[in-house]
């Protein structure tokens, strides 16, 4: 049964020099309860796919899709103010940079506090009460003093923790995590990594994870979408995916995890763009 | 926080020091024997000379003289008027209230009006009424003021026949100086009109003095938003499904008065310099105006002071700001 | 990638400085208002030149028959004085040309003093660094604590009222803000790669100075120094209407506003023309500047 289910999304940004296409005809879906992976590399436009579905992009991108429905509402149709009955409760959404996510001028009490009563209709009392025990979910330590930090007093890892809580403070269906540990120490990345996995099998919301880091695919996803300049490349399960990759761009992507390193030189990405261009030449001419 | 304030406060000393010795020595840079500037003399005799120099302590070396200068200074003694002959500490405090009241009113003014016009057009970015108002903000901020308020009372007094055209209320009412504002001392007073009275004379005065920084706090508060709202954090802040009213009223805007606090405080200045021509235009009784009647009396003691206190001022408005942005941003309040 | 980063390395200097001005140009020419303000400029610049053949008399010709005449299109007005007469009976259309001289001038003069007065001291704060630095901004802080009209003005009253001297008293008040860019520009740069190879390389102090960093911190000094032309024709002008500018007859605006001030009621044209000019130089000068710090920020350029 699928929560979200997306048809052919385009998203076009107007720049100074002409349109750009970011994301040209995606199809994404995702079940209840489960984990999908958005892999390619930066520029792929697996963010911007995700921040349409949010309503997130600014004013010069144009969305198109044939449909985008959430737990079977067309989201297309609604109004701003209906969008955001769903956006920020049954979806809610983390980023890369834990830090700069958090407003600087506000402790990190008073933002998610503001979710729990704006969102989720707590009073003062019950928000300072709920906020600690979700502090504490997310493996804050002395989440009442914690409370009264500023987002620069904390690290980048306790930032994304304080993000993750503020995420499933109501109980979202699905969450959006995009590229939650790329921009944390290599030791902070796993424990994020499980804590967003053990969340997930805790409440049974659907995760998309967006990243570019196969290793993090192959730990958590259940079924993975491989994306390269604003097309979709390949999908399929994650075993599959490992096994038997489809696309020669998954395949370079693969290849390029030093543990499936064969030659002398590992090889990079780039050595596969041509095929991976071809591609899309091919599909452009079918279409 | 209070190591903050400290360093701020040591780092004024310096600069204390630099504006009290340009203010001592103006007088003795002007051509002509500081002496007879000072007493406001001329063609005196030798003996007379000698007099006056020792009363003013001209006869020391200069070293000294500047230390007993420091030492009047931080007592409140700042010399004489030559024309009124009267403290000049006196005569300022007499005078600042009123260039208090206009400068207040008009960066209230500024500030009420500059800020939603800047919110509003980053909001609206690229809209008709961001074009216009920006355009609005740029012939402001070009604006030469005293040609502006000869403009407003050529409309509003003479045409319309609205406002006076100078001073700070009717003749017809007299009423004692309490807290030395008009707008408060007219209602203090009870009679019926006077209040009124005060503002009608305000009102020109204080459009006029609020021309620039309105038109700079306008400018800065459109940019500020506009580069805060392309913050993380305010993504965020729409993510959580928040209201736009919210989103820009609470999450925004918090960011972006930060450095709009600053800009509204390097008004200070801005608002001192317009003082003098707007005073002048309105008559308006200031230390504005008061400095311009003392260069033109060559009433150099009173110059030297005026100077003296209005780069105090300025500089402890610039404090005060200082501080301010360190208690609204709270990374440098808990550093 | 290869291929075309060689061909850079390969264009002649003279190139580099073309491409580079046809892409200011291409950046500044699509801000609509600064091309505007550049036009005005530019009519401004063509009219102090051709004042004398512009001009339909004499700016400082009293037409002892035709006092106070209003504007042609007003009841009153006549012919030969289009925009009307003054309290002494001259021509407002002349004295408002030849007035333009003035601005410029006076724009100008105060720049360029400031401009090179700042730069200088600027560089020798920035590069000398410890005490002299620091005894250096210490001094440009208390200039800067003074409001810049006051200081103008009081200096004016310890040099004596006129042009020449006002002029001075505000290039000095404008100065900090020029050795504060060049001083900051200069700190940033010393610790470039690229001085450090001049240095090596032989490159005495002043050569370096001069050839090296001075060239890389153009852009805030090119933007500060339009704000300061505006600034500075706006503030000369006020000291004019305070009596401290040019002193009459000098068809200087500000002046010119001065001696209106007593016939605003009787005859709003000779007090509303003059304020005209000065606030159209002024925003002309500040579109400029609005296009030239967009135009040159690398940083606004991208989004």
């Amino acid at each position: 049964m699928s929560l979200l289910n997306i048809r052919n999304l385009t998203v076009r940004f107007a720049t100074s020099t002409g349109a750009f296409t970011a994301v040209d005809g995606i199809d994404v879906r995702v079940d209840k309860g489960e984990v999908l992976a958005v892999v390619g590399e930066s520029g792929s436009g697996k963010s911007v796919a995700m921040l349409a579905v949010m309503g997130l992009l600014p004013d010069t991108a144009t969305v198109t899709a044939d449909e985008m429905t959430f737990d079977g509402q067309n989201m297309l149709a609604m109004s701003p103010r209906q969008r955001r009955r769903i956006i920020g409760r049954e979806i809610t959404m983390i980023f890369q940079e834990p830090i700069a996510s958090l407003n600087p001028s506000f402790t990190v009490g008073y933002q998610i506090e503001e979710v729990l009563r704006f969102n989720a209709g707590l009073g003062r009392k019950a928000a300072r009460a709920r906020a600690i025990e979700l502090f504490d979910a997310v493996g804050i330590p002395e989440p009442e003093q914690r409370l009264k930090s500023y987002p620069h007093q904390m690290s980048g890892g306790q930032s994304q923790r304080v993000m993750i809580a503020m995420a499933i403070a109501t109980n979202p269906r699905l969450l959006i995590a995009d590229e939650p540990t790329t921009a944390l120490d290599v030791t902070i990345q796993k424990q994020i990594l499980d804590l967003l996995m053990k969340l997930q099998e805790d409440s049974g919301m659907a995760l998309i994870l967006i990243t570019h880091d196969m290793g993090v695919v192959a730990e958590t996803a259940d079924r993975v979408m491989v994306q390269y300049k604003g097309h979709k490349m390949e999908e399929s399960d994650v075993l599959t995916l490992f096994e038997n990759p489809q696309s020669p761009y998954t395949r370079a992507l693969l290849s390029a995890l030093p543990e499936n390193a064969t030659g002398d030189r590992l090889p990079t990405v780039s050595d596969f763009f041509k095929a991976a261009d071809a591609q899309i030449a091919a599909e452009g001419g079918a279409a | 926080m209070i190591r903050f304030i400290l360093s701020k406060l040591l780092y004024l000393v310096p600069t204390f020091i630099g504006i009290t010795i340009v203010a001592f020595g103006f007088i003795r840079l002007l051509p002509g024997d500081p002496v007879l500037l000072m007493a406001g003399e001329r063609g005196v005799s030798p003996e007379r000379y000698a007099v006056i120099a020792e009363q003013l302590g001209f006869d020391k070396p200069v070293w000294q003289q500047y230390l007993t200068y420091l030492g009047n200074l931080l007592q409140g003694d700042l010399g004489n008027s030559l024309v009124t002959k009267r403290p000049v500490m006196d005569e300022f405090m007499a005078l600042f209230p009123a260039t208090v009241e206009l400068a207040v009113v008009a960066i209230i003014l500024a500030t009420l009006i500059g800020v939603p016009v800047g919110v509003l057009a980053a909001i609206k970015r690229g809209s008709w009424f961001d074009q216009i108002s920006m355009t609005g903000a740029l012939v402001g901020f070009s604006m030469p003021i005293f040609w502006w308020g000869l403009l407003l009372i050529i409309f509003f007094s003479g045409y319309l026949g609205w406002t006076p055209v100078s001073g700070r209320i009717s003749l017809m009412y007299y009423f004692p100086d309490v807290t030395g504002f008009m707008l408060i001392d007219s209602l203090l007073s009870g009679e019926k009109g006077a209040f009124t009275s005060a503002v009608s004379h305000l009102i020109l005065p204080s459009v006029v003095l609020a021309t620039i920084p309105l038109a700079v706090i306008a400018r800065q508060t459109r940019s500020a938003m506009l580069e805060v709202m392309g913050e993380d954090y305010v993504r965020t802040a729409r993510a959580k499904g928040l209201k736009p009213s919210r989103v820009i009223g609470i999450h925004a805007l918090r960011n972006a008065m930060i450095p709009v606090i600053t800009t509204i405080g390097l008004q200070v200045g801005v608002l001192m310099a317009g003082a003098i021509l707007t005073e002048t235009i309105f008559s308006w009784p200031g230390i504005g105006k008061w400095m311009i009647d003392s260069i033109s009396r060559r009433d150099y003691p009173v110059v030297q002071s005026g100077l003296l206190l209005i780069a105090l001022i300025v500089m402890v408005v610039n404090l005060l700001v200082d501080l301010t942005y360190g208690l609204i941003n709270p990374r440098i309040r808990h550093k | 990638m290869t291929d075309t980063s060689v061909t850079a390395v390969k264009l002649s200097d003279a190139a580099i400085r073309r491409r580079m001005l046809k892409e200011f140009w291409f950046y500044f020419s699509r801000n609509k208002g600064a091309v505007l303000g550049l036009i005005v400029f530019i009519l401004l610049v063509l009219t102090a030149i051709f004042a004398p053949l512009l001009a339909p008399h004499d700016p400082t010709q009293q037409y002892r028959d035709a006092l106070l005449v209003p504007p042609v299109w007003q009841e009153g007005g006549r012919a030969g004085f289009i925009l009307g007469t003054d309290a002494v009976g001259r021509d407002m259309l002349s004295r408002l040309i030849f007035g333009a001289r003035y601005s410029l001038f006076i724009g100008i003069v105060v720049v360029s003093v400031a401009l090179s007065g700042g730069i200088i001291i600027g560089l020798i704060a920035g590069f000398y660094g410890r005490w002299i630095d620091t005894v250096i901004m210490r001094v440009m802080d208390v200039i800067l604590a003074f409001p810049s009209l006051l200081l103008a003005l009081v200096l004016v009253a310890v040099l004596g009222p006129g042009l020449t001297n006002a002029m001075i008293a505000i290039a000095i008040v404008y100065q900090p803000h020029f050795a504060r860019l060049t001083r900051a520009a200069v700190m940033a740069e010393k610790q470039r790669e690229y001085v450090t190879a001049a240095r090596v390389a032989g490159a005495g102090n002043i050569r370096l100075m001069l050839k090296t960093i001075l060239p890389n911190c153009l852009a805030p000094l090119i933007v500060q120094a339009t704000l300061s032309f505006s600034s500075a024709v706006l503030d000369a002008a006020a000291l004019g209407f305070l009596g401290m500018g040019a002193q009459p007859p000098a068809p200087e605006w500000g002046t010119m506003l001065a001696e209106a001030r007593e016939f605003i009621m009787r005859a709003p044209w000779v007090v509303t023309f003059p304020g005209l000019a000065i606030l159209i130089s002024v925003l002309a000068i500040n579109l400029m500047g609005d296009g030239l710090r967009d135009a040159l920020d690398p940083k606004l350029k991208r989004s």
